[in-house]
């Protein structure tokens, strides 16, 4: 039996990119939430903030690793197994990520040493600046990326002659509609991840005895900036269904397993979608509320699969996936909103509370993966949307090598991820061990109001 | 006077994905270099070892980002076919570079009693990304030849660019440690030069001996004169090179810098022979630059923006250089 090098093509894409985006899921807010800390501690010299960076950071140096190294892997992975893809659309992929790398993966490289490293080095200043720059390049590194990933959901302003796509008009193609919808849910998808993973891992200190300055200022970081986020996110959440509504009609049926074009379309909490049957089994749901969450009007039409036969992509997974999202985001809503709740009028944790959110550490990756998984699942059959197909893009490599490949990368990744999770609870523990009475060399013995002036340099 | 932009902006991105290629491996080079060399170090040294790249891997990593970004965009058709063909052993490479990049971060972040593991993995990392490098290379040299003759041929490549990253790290220490380690550093260098050198000289014999293209191009007059000064430049490099390890390091630590921009030159005028043989294929003996290129408009707005933001790159680069000037000390966060 010869291996299928498309199916392994696809799987082995799918768990790069996912163990990829875990790490820029996280260092693209961490950035920001760093550079917070360092203007508390700037315009407070608390040296319990400059404690807080200096956890953070080891983790933000820890996560950039890995989200280098697997991003690198991305971009061989093109050429390795998808050669049909630039081929077809490298016109207007290969400026976007060119622009990627020249605007974005430079800076964050270039300042991310002076930003780790470089704290007795420069002045506070320069410093802060190195923080800022390093969190900006992430977020375009965001920018540019998601503007190709939305363009081959929704692509716009391009021709195609003889097959191969031109780009006619550059800002269309940037600004193509799916684009600013999915850039604002990324970002605050990242936004979450990282406020869960603050709080989760203060949360454990909290648990193991630690009450120090600086991992207070953690939590109450973490929590308050997730309470804040989770409505917000929420809301752009249901805008981008009803982008993708206009432009992904499919997909959106697919997402909610709505086999039939209907009005008083039901929302469906749970269901067993059977494809071969074109029903759903063990059905539970909301009468009309569909409809008035996607056309907000109980009597407004859905348009179903039926519209689509042939052309849609598979159904099941994409309701699962839909929902395991949006069931974590309202368990972020509830844990959040309660936990804040506490750490605004009683100045404390209850200890239940903290027992949750531990496990909410992850809730972040579980929602963002589950939500790519409906975006680009959604897209199928197509690579491009009405452009060109998954299987075009395939290149000659042999199934077996790809399969051998594949199971490479599984373990590496698997056992990367394990690695990553324990030096993170160990680097939690160690902190609250340390609590706040380790000396810190740099930050102890400096005047209250000036903070950190190197010597000899300004 | 009339511009051809279809005809030059393939051009100047060849030089420009070139220029990518040559930074990447000098810089790289090194750190994966000092990888190698961890398995000749003692606990001490290697934190000295880490603290002398750690600010820099990972910029000098997004030049390999930037050659292959460059090779994926402006010459897409090369990329699929170059790609494919070393499939697995960009695997490899890749493996390689993931190893290493989180070892890095991984051994000054756990348990003290699992350090070492990490240490261990680093120096497996960085020498089986430089070993793939080197057998694409060489492979790459061949025309992407299979069959035996070019396996073997691609693993005496792989271990003699190991051999040169290996020299590359030992310069960089020289330049950025004193005392026992920089003793040791010369050493390392002098045993890495017989290799490098032995491997460029067989890279140069092989090249036009397998493909009666690259040898017209060398061994016609009046080429073969202008060409002339690439091999007995980096020959005359190598013999100072290999006379200075005698006398380094000097007094006050003088010139500590030179070995490694010696190596650097050295690697500079291979490179140009290799580009020299390859113009104008990008893929040997298959696909031009022209012919691989993507539409010009693309190339167009990639170049507006490249040399725009190049220049600035290299000015933050040398920047963030200068801030970890002088030798290495004690690498940390706070
Ligand atoms: C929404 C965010 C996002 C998404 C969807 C992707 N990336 Fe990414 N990528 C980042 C956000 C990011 C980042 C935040 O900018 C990273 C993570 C850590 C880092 O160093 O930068 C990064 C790193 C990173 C690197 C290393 C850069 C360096 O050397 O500094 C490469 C080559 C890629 N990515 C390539 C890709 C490719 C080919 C992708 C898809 C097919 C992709 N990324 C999806
Ligand atoms: C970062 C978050 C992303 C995740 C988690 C993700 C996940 C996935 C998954 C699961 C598939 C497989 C779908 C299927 O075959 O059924 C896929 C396909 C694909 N995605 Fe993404 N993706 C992400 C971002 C991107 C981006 C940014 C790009 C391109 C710029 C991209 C390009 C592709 C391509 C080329 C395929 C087709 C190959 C395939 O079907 O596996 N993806 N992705
Ligand atoms: C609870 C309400 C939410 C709603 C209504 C919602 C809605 C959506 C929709 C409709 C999509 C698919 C868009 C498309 O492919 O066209 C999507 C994708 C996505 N969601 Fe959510 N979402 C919610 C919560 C969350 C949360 C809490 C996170 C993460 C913390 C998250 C992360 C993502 C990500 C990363 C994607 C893929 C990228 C994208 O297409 O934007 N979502 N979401």
């Amino acid at each position: 039996m010869e291996a299928d090098p498309l199916i392994l093509s696809r799987v082995q894409f799918a768990a790069n990119i996912s163990f990829h985006i875990l790490f820029p899921a996280i260092t693209i807010a961490l950035g920001w939430m760093l550079l917070f800390f360092k203007l508390r501690y700037n315009s407070t010299s608390d040296p319990a903030w400059m404690r807080a960076y200096f956890t953070w950071v080891k983790v933000f140096a820890l996560s950039f690793a890995l989200g280098v190294v697997s991003g690198v892997t991305m971009s061989f992975q093109f050429g390795t197994n998808w050669p049909g893809y630039m081929e077809h659309v490298g016109n207007i992929a290969g400026p976007l990520l060119a622009y990627e790398v020249l605007t974005a993966f430079f800076l964050e490289a270039v300042f991310l040493g002076i930003m780790l490293f470089g704290f007795r080095r420069v002045s506070n200043k320069v410093h802060t600046a190195a923080t800022f720059l390093v969190a900006f390049g992430t977020t375009m590194s965001a920018f540019w990326i998601l503007a190709l990933n939305s363009w081959m959901q929704t692509p716009a302003g391009f021709e195609m002659r003889d097959g191969v796509a031109h780009a006619t008009d550059w800002w269309a193609v940037i600004f193509n509609p799916s684009f600013p919808y999915r850039l604002v849910h990324m970002l605050l998808a990242s936004g979450l991840t990282v406020s869960f993973f603050i709080a989760g891992l203060s949360a454990l200190r909290f648990l193991v005895g630690d009450r120090s300055e600086s991992m207070w200022k953690a939590l109450r970081t973490g929590v308050f900036a997730a309470a804040i986020l989770i409505p917000i996110q929420i809301f752009a959440g249901d805008q981008h269904g009803l982008n993708t509504l206009e432009h992904q009609p499919q997909k959106i049926a697919a997402m909610e397993a709505n086999w039939e074009t209907q009005a008083n379309m039901p929302l469906i909490l749970f269901a067993w979608p059977d494809e071969a049957a074109r029903e759903n089994r063990f059905e539970i749901s909301i009468p009309n509320a569909g409809s008035l969450i996607l056309t907000h009007h109980s009597a407004g039409v859905v348009p179903g699969l039926n519209d689509f036969v042939g052309n849609h992509p598979p159904v099941a997974p994409l309701f699962f996936s839909f929902r395991i999202m949006v069931g974590a985001g309202i368990l972020m809503l509830v844990i959040s909103w309660s936990a804040a709740y506490f750490l605004w009028q009683r100045q404390t944790l209850p200890r239940l509370l903290a027992y949750l959110l531990v496990p909410m550490t992850l809730s972040g990756w579980v929602a963002t993966l589950a939500g790519w998984y409906t975006t680009e699942i959604g897209r199928q059959p197509w690579l491009v949307t009405g452009v060109m197909k998954t299987h075009e893009a395939l290149g000659p490599v042999a199934g077996g090598h790809v399969a051998m490949t594949l199971a490479g990368y599984l373990i590496l990744y698997a056992v990367l991820i394990v690695a990553y999770l324990a030096t993170l609870v160990h680097l939690a523990l160690k902190a609250a061990k340390d609590g706040d009475e380790s000396p810190l060399p740099s930050v102890l013995g400096r005047p209250l109001s000036q903070p950190l002036q190197h010597e000899g340099k300004i | 006077m009339t511009l051809d932009w279809p005809i030059l902006l393939p051009f100047i991105f060849a030089g420009l994905m070139g220029l990518a290629i040559l930074i990447y491996v000098i810089l790289d080079g090194f750190d994966l270099g000092i990888g190698i060399l961890f398995a000749f170090a003692g606990d001490e040294e290697q934190d000295t070892m880490i603290a002398a790249i750690g600010p820099f891997w990972d910029a000098n990593e997004t030049w390999l980002v930037l050659a292959v970004g460059l090779l994926l965009v402006a010459f897409p058709l090369a990329h699929g076919v170059i790609l494919t063909a070393l499939y697995l052993p960009v695997f490899v490479l890749l493996f390689g570079l993931i190893l290493r990049g989180v070892a890095f971060d991984f051994r000054a972040k756990v348990p003290a009693h699992r350090k070492q593991r990490w240490n261990r993995i680093f120096f497996a990392g960085s020498l089986i990304a430089s070993l793939a490098q080197g057998y694409m290379l060489g492979v790459y040299v061949l025309g992407l030849a299979t069959g035996l003759p070019a396996m073997v041929f691609g693993a005496l490549v792989a271990l003699c660019l190991a051999a040169a990253y290996a020299a590359m790290g030992s310069a960089w220490l020289i330049y950025k440690t004193e005392g026992e380690l920089q003793q040791k550093a010369v050493l390392w260098l002098r045993s890495a030069l017989v290799f490098t050198a032995l491997g460029m000289a067989a890279v140069s014999i092989a090249t036009p001996l397998a493909s009666p293209r690259i040898f017209d191009r060398w061994f016609v007059l009046p080429d073969m004169i202008y060409l002339a000064p690439l091999p007995i430049l980096s020959a005359v490099l190598f013999a100072w090179l290999w006379w200075q390890t005698f006398h380094l390091p000097k007094a006050n630590d003088r010139h500590s810098l030179l070995p490694f921009l010696t190596l650097a030159a050295i690697f500079a005028l291979g490179f140009t022979g290799l580009a020299w043989s390859f113009y104008p294929f990008v893929v040997p003996d298959r696909l031009t630059i022209w012919q691989a290129a993507s539409a010009p408009e693309s190339l167009a707005i990639i170049l507006a923006g490249t040399l725009f933001v190049l220049p600035v790159i290299i000015g933050y680069s040398f920047y963030a250089y200068s801030v970890f000037g002088g030798k290495a000390s004690d690498l940390r966060y706070d």
